[in-house]
């Protein structure tokens, strides 16, 4: 019953990526959060997920990452382990690691030697912050240090749950020049928020009619 | 190195860093030297009775130190999104649980067993019978590490899991703690035929921690799974 | 939305049809329990008394078809939890988990009546012999596996952490009895008795047999009516969020 929105007219990318979703439903325990969600993405575009608290926004999120069952529907979707970023509400840092270290853990999962995580810190804001745990960073600072993972790996599809909470202006404006430049590389991206995003050029609502 | 040996070590190496920095590692061995401590206190100081015991209050203890350890060894991962993370690596989940535990072998349990001689001294223990501890501990821990962590996958989303965590793995500490124990008594008599027990039973612990190693890592992510959705 | 509580319901309640047959085999199944436990307990009393043990060997009659029943209900558990996993059917987690305290009673059972069979053969009431050691693990994989079950609040997710418990714990049963069997021979040397099986003589082995049959079919009566009252249980759940919806 959720509507579909995402009618695009952008031209198809050398990538021919696309994520689809026929039907899908979603059950916590007895209780179901959402039935007959469609919409269909392909390469360059994004779709804003909203909906009230508890519509199911992070769970719709955790479904497309292959993290929860489907209850009903078909998924046509990247490869969740190679071809999908999730950066959901738990970041998964560790307070007493300190930033050059989660950066050079986040590059080995990446596949990658430490020595890409090298420029980073400055690209993500975080500046001569190496040698600091993350234990004492903001809310914000630790947002930032997630995106790393957007940058060190590169996936078409993005998933993000709530990617601007507890960012300021300049993390805002960091999070859309990165969504604007992965969408023109031909990425996708699927981000729940009750905020505008800049750079979502279709919703999805969940919960309208339940 | 490919990248999912690269992504193995990662994780490994991450766990073994996180458990120094933690703290656990030195929590597990001062466990250990502190329930060595309180047993004279419940046994009487009589170094011929402890001498007597001391094998087999050294595998207790371990196993218990080890169980101790191993109550959160997914939940921080669990409570902070990390096992999502681990999730959507480019590596079998079974690969990455196996990575943990591996880094778990190296950061606490070498560490406990490598404290096992020292502890031993207090306990009088023969230096004669420790090389024979050492190695059965060593052949046998691997299965403690892989019970203790189904107990601590099935309890990862209960707040204190603790408790459950060590109840659910018990039953799987039998086998070894016997054939533990046995080896290090063997070890003690000499001769020719000892010398075949002590084998036998080293490979019986070797053979119940191969097994458990094959196992284990899919029980272990299955659990997780379920626990994530 | 009616549609989706349709679907939640034949999720749930899926066990209609199971529910019909138990309704029609509940009765019968009692009756068949209490019947063959009736008549086990008066063979029993008239079973002669042993030159060595006197009445004491009647405790046998309980204790070794408790120990039977011990074992066939981590069983029953396992192949239920294996059907629930594999198939996908959700009978088979309520099985299980209607199986589990059934069978941790007779376990129980089992190791009381051994002690007391005990406390006058041995003279003390708790020996390390291997059959009631390895009873006595036996208990402790129930006690997790129960624990387990109240532990996680969600149900769907405590039925397959549950059910994964079954299946690795079922594999460590017999690793258990045969190591706990083998470290009794190297510390108790064979003069030392172990629970003594009744002699195979017909005026034991029928009394045996029909309290092994009483006991089968008491487990199975009493994990039936507890299944009946999870469905139950479960359905109301179901009719209770249908209600709070249609209300809000």
């Amino acid at each position: 019953m959720a509507e579909i929105e995402n009618l695009f007219s952008k031209t198809q990318h050398a990538r021919d990526a696309q994520c689809q979703a026929e039907g899908l439903a979603c059950r916590r325990g007895a209780a179901l959060v959402f039935e007959d969600v469609f919409f269909h993405l392909t390469s360059g575009q994004a779709l804003c997920v909203r909906g009230a608290n508890g519509s199911g926004k992070s769970s719709l999120l955790r479904q497309l990452a292959g993290l929860l069952p489907l209850a009903a529907g078909a998924l046509t979707r990247p490869n969740p382990h190679k071809h999908t970023h999730y950066l959901g509400h738990a970041d998964g840092l560790k307070a007493a690691l300190s930033i050059g270290e989660t950066l050079a853990y986040e590059a080995a999962l990446a596949g990658q030697g430490a020595d890409h995580a090298a420029d980073l810190t400055a690209r993500l804001g975080l500046a001569g912050r190496d040698w600091q745990y993350v234990g004492d960073l903001s809310a914000g600072q630790k947002r930032r240090l997630t995106l790393a993972r957007l940058l060190l790996d590169p996936r078409p599809l993005w998933l993000l749950d709530e990617p601007m909470t507890a960012l300021d202006e300049d993390g805002r404006a960091l999070v859309g020049a990165l969504a604007k430049a992965h969408l023109a590389s031909g990425g996708m991206i699927i981000a729940a928020s009750h905020e505008p995003l800049g750079f979502a050029n279709a919703e999805l609502v969940l919960g309208a009619q339940i | 190195m490919t990248t999912q040996r690269r992504i193995f070590a990662a994780i490994c190496r991450q766990h073994i860093r996180l458990s120094w920095r933690n703290g656990q590692t030195v929590l597990a061995v001062s466990f250990l030297f502190i329930a060595i401590t309180l047993l004279p206190f419940g046994l009487g100081p009589e170094l011929k009775l402890l001498r007597a015991l001391a094998p087999g209050l050294l595998w207790v203890v371990l196993a218990i130190s080890l169980l101790t350890s191993l109550e959160r060894l997914f939940q921080a991962d669990y409570e902070d999104g990390a096992l999502d993370r681990l999730l959507l690596v480019p590596l079998s989940f079974e690969a990455v649980v196996l990575a943990k535990l591996l880094g778990h072998y190296v950061a606490l349990v070498l560490p406990l067993i490598a404290a096992v001689p020292l502890a031993g001294l207090l306990l009088n223990i023969e230096a004669a019978r420790l090389p024979i501890l050492v190695a059965a501990m060593l052949c046998g821990a691997p299965a403690l590490v892989m019970a203790g962590g189904i107990g601590a996958a099935l309890a990862v989303s209960v707040r204190r899991g603790g408790l459950l965590t060590v109840l659910i793995a018990m039953p799987f500490y039998v086998p070894v703690l016997i054939f533990g124990a046995a080896a290090a008594r063997a070890g003690l008599q000499g001769g020719v035929d000892v010398a075949v027990d002590v084998g036998a039973y080293l490979g019986v612990l070797a053979a119940l921690s191969a097994a458990s190693l094959l196992l284990a890592p899919f029980a272990i992510a299955a659990a997780l799974r379920a626990a994530l959705r | 939305m009616l549609k989706a509580l349709e679907n939640i319901s034949a999720f749930y309640a899926n066990p209609t049809r199971f529910m019909g047959l138990a309704s029609r085999l509940h009765g019968p199944l009692w009756a068949l329990a209490v019947l063959l436990l009736a008549y086990g307990l008066y063979r029993v009393a008239h079973v002669p008394a042993d030159y060595q043990q006197g009445d004491t060997v009647r405790i046998m009659f309980v204790h070794v078809p408790a120990a039977w029943m011990a074992l066939f209900g981590y069983s029953f558990i396992f192949f239920a939890s294996v059907t629930a996993l594999i198939f996908r059917h959700p009978l088979g987690h309520v099985a299980a988990r209607a199986a589990a305290p059934v069978g941790a009673v007779f376990t129980l059972l089992a190791l009381i009546t051994g002690s007391l069979w005990g406390q006058p053969m041995w003279g003390t009431w708790w020996v390390w012999d291997a059959r009631l050691t390895s009873v006595l693990v036996l208990f402790f994989i129930y006690l997790g596996y129960i624990a387990l079950w109240q532990a996680i609040d969600e149900p769907t997710r405590a039925a397959r952490a549950a059910a994964i418990l079954a299946i690795v714990g079922f594999i460590n049963v017999p690793i258990v009895k045969f190591s706990v069997d083998w470290w009794n021979t190297l510390h108790q040397p064979a003069s030392v008795s172990r629970l003594a099986r009744p002699a195979l003589h017909a005026d034991f082995l029928y009394p045996l047999l029909i309290m092994g049959a009483a006991f089968l079919v008491l487990f199975l009566a009493i994990t039936l009516t507890r299944m009946q009252m999870e469905v139950l249980r479960q359905r109301l759940r179901v009719r209770a969020r249908a209600g709070a919806s249609e209300n809000a």
